[in-house]
């Protein structure tokens, strides 16, 4: 579904990513670690597509698509959604409404009739509860005067309603204490189907032991320099990240 | 965003600027007694109101154009102006909408503003002014049963000489301002409203103005009377054709609210605001003020996204005790327009009370300002006063002012003022795109989540046109 060739992107003229290249299949999780500045957030910015965000060599195929040529919103529609580390505040704007306009642009592009305002309530309102957030965050401003951990689940909460194919979770963990995280951490498992993959960016171990990858890859220097299964999560823990500089260097 | 986005977004145009082809009879251009008597004659005025104009024209010489104002424009040049236009079939007075010329029908329908009663909306009755003169007022007669008088300013002064007399200019004087002394002396047309004591008016009134010819000014004045105890909402909104040159709007509205009378009175403001590169557009001078009474209310609610320069500040003077005074405003500003808008807010009576809620909007390279009065004096025993004053910032060229004016000779008067500025910032409009929302949709929810509380003010169907109003005038300000 989603196949990375040598990407290279720099962020105001500094090279971040030089030569990443990761392929995902359907129903995969994906987590991606790595020491501070590897490049793990801006992978998911790159992908996402945000502004200031400069590809300057290789592919990406999403869905059979060229997903470097599609606009942001684009990308969102086709299924790719991005968890933000920070998400920002929209005062004014109730999350109701926000909401109602994200899943109506992307049914609206998968072809499907758009949701009435009943059912589209009664969704919200289950989503709400599986995050556990009261039902009155629908009607406040977009992460306005959230907590750091209310913020988190509000982003599950919309990952949940827009049913993408493919999500990426940046440091999703966190400011999360234990039970936030596992809040996020059910969300998450209650979407994952064989169709749908997510990408799990973190900086520690904890979350994997709520969400079970079934790769897990270290990203240093802009490119991915060792990957395995869960276990290598657990080494990784263990023994830092300066053993594999010098492995990858020696 | 990429520019190419953005230069689609640019592109689109002002959507009311088309030119309706109609022949007038347009006064040269030029100001001088003759004109005024030749306007004054060509309504058949009885000679109060030409001594009444003439007073007017006479105290304008004397003063000059206000430059205190946040704006920066060419002057008007008053001799290069034409003081009278008017479609040439209104000449002989049609008596009913099927005798009033197809084309300056199809020119509303095209607005948007069908005249036909048949077709209008349900419950609102309109009055409209094309240049010069108003070419008709719907549903009269469903309005005469109820005893409210709607008709243009020409008419009431023909038919109702004695309300006329009584209260024009005792709200705004001919003398108030220089661009009041110019109305007061070269007005053409206008609506005038009566409400008798105790009525509701069964009907949202509304006039509609309209700017065709060029090199006119439009000089419209607006009187509505509210009796006694009696209710009436009323609405406005203006559109004029693309032209380079500047054209100027000074326009003067007066409100009387008698003893727990109540007036609401909304504007949709959507005048030409000059192209990108701030080329022509009007120049919106006008002059707004009511008076209440005891237990009155008056409440001006204005949605401005046209104009090329505005320069307005809807007030009310709190004459009576208990008496309320009420402004919403939203100001939006984009390319290269300015304005200077706000209210005045004077408290004379005991316990009376205010509330100023404003949303300035800049995108472009606009300049928006808030400019706002509240005065309490000696006698406004126990007044209340609340100012929230609020401005969002779309890309980082265009700017925002706030200029707060408090003046309190009342040791028991209460003031509050609160102001806050924001900006639309990347990180918001990313969120949304990220979600599948495209960047249009995104600004134009965050906008509208920022004027919420103006827009719930206006008449339903309004905020829904207000809505879509912001939208168009906001494309292309996101860069």
């Amino acid at each position: 579904m989603l196949t990375i060739d040598s990407l290279n992107a720099e962020v105001e003229d500094k090279a971040i990513l030089k030569g990443l290249s990761l392929e995902v299949k359907p129903g995969e999780v994906h987590a991606i670690m790595g020491p501070n500045g590897a490049g793990k957030s801006t992978l998911g910015h790159v992908l996402s597509g945000r502004e200031g965000y400069e590809v300057t060599g290789g592919r990406v195929d999403f869905h059979g698509k060229d997903l470097l040529d599609l606009e942001t919103e684009e990308r969102a529609r086709e299924g790719l959604f991005l968890a933000f580390q920070y998400p920002v505040e929209i005062p004014g704007v109730s999350n109701m409404e926000f909401l109602k306009a994200a899943v109506d642009a992307v049914r609206e592009h998968r072809g499907l009739e758009a949701l009435d305002a009943v059912n589209f309530m009664k969704k919200a309102r289950e989503a709400c509860k599986a995050v556990n957030l009261k039902q009155d965050f629908l009607k406040r401003g977009v992460n306005e005067g959230f907590s750091g951990g209310e913020k988190k689940r509000n982003e599950i909460m919309q990952m949940m309603l827009l049913e993408p194919s493919l999500a990426i979770l940046d440091e999703t963990d966190s400011g999360l204490d234990i039970d936030a995280l596992q809040v996020v951490a059910d969300g998450v498992n209650a979407l994952r189907s064989p169709e749908r993959s997510f990408i799990v960016v973190t900086h520690y171990q904890r979350l994997l032991n709520y969400i079970e990858p079934d790769y897990v890859h270290v990203l240093a220097d802009g490119r991915i320099v060792k990957s395995g299964d869960k276990s290598l999560a657990l080494e990784l823990e263990e023994k830092g990240y300066a053993w594999l500089e010098d492995e990858v260097n020696g | 965003m990429s520019q190419e986005q953005i230069d689609r977004l640019i592109k689109k145009e002002y959507a009311a600027g088309f030119v309706s082809n109609i022949e007038s009879e347009t006064l040269p251009p030029g100001l001088d007694e003759n004109v005024i008597r030749f306007i004054s004659g060509k309504k058949n005025e009885p000679e109060w109101m030409l001594e009444w104009r003439l007073k007017a024209y006479r105290a304008w010489l004397e003063m000059e154009e206000p430059e205190w104002a946040h704006v920066a424009y060419e002057k008007t040049d008053y001799q290069a102006v034409s003081y009278y236009s008017a479609p040439k079939s209104m000449a002989d007075k049609p008596k009913s909408l099927d005798e009033v010329d197809p084309e300056l029908l199809e020119t509303y329908n095209k607005l948007g503003i069908p005249l036909h009663e048949q077709e209008m909306l349900a419950g609102v009755a309109v009055d409209a002014v094309f240049d010069s003169v108003s070419v008709a007022t719907t549903f009269r007669s469903k309005l005469k049963e109820a005893g409210v008088i709607f008709c243009s300013i020409s008419e009431a002064i023909q038919e109702y000489p004695e309300l006329v007399k009584k209260y024009l200019g005792s709200v705004v004087p001919q003398k108030d301002n220089f661009f009041a002394a110019l109305n007061s002396a070269v007005f053409s047309d206008g609506s005038f409203v009566y409400i008798p004591k105790g009525v509701r008016c069964p009907m949202e009134l509304s006039t509609y103005f309209r700017i065709n010819e060029s090199n006119t000014g439009q000089f419209e004045r607006t009187l509505i009377v509210a009796d006694e105890g009696s209710h009436v909402s009323y609405l406005e909104g203006c559109t004029a054709p693309m032209r380079d040159e500047n054209q100027l709007h000074a326009a003067v509205v007066e409100l009387v609210a008698l003893d727990n009378a109540n007036i609401k009175y909304s504007t949709v403001q959507n005048w030409y605001p000059g192209d990108s590169e701030g080329k022509g557009g009007i120049y919106n001078f006008v002059t707004k003020r009511g008076i209440a009474h005891d237990h009155a209310r008056i409440s001006w609610t204005q949605v401005e996204t046209g104009s090329a320069v505005t320069w307005k500040y809807p007030s009310c003077v709190l004459k009576g005790d208990h008496s309320v005074g009420e402004f919403y405003s939203v100001a939006l500003t984009n390319n290269c327009q300015q304005a200077d808008t706000g209210t005045k807010m004077i408290h004379l009576g005991k316990n009376t009370r205010s509330t100023i809620i404003s949303k300035g909007i800049s995108a472009g390279r606009s300049s928006n300002a808030y400019r706002g009065l509240v005065r309490m004096n000696p006698g406004a025993e126990g007044a209340r006063n609340y100012t929230q004053c609020d401005s969002l910032l779309i890309g980082d060229t265009c700017a925002a002012h706030t200029f707060p004016y408090i003046e309190s000779k009342n040791p028991s008067a209460i003031i509050e003022h609160e102001a806050t500025t924001s900006k639309v910032s990347d990180d918001q409009l990313y969120l949304c795109q990220q979600r599948g929302i495209d960047v249009e949709k995104a600004v134009s929810m965050i906008v509208n989540g920022f004027c919420k509380e103006v827009f719930k003010e206006l008449p339903m169907e309004f905020a829904v046109e207000a809505g879509k109003l912001l939208e168009v005038s906001l494309e292309g300000s996101v860069g």
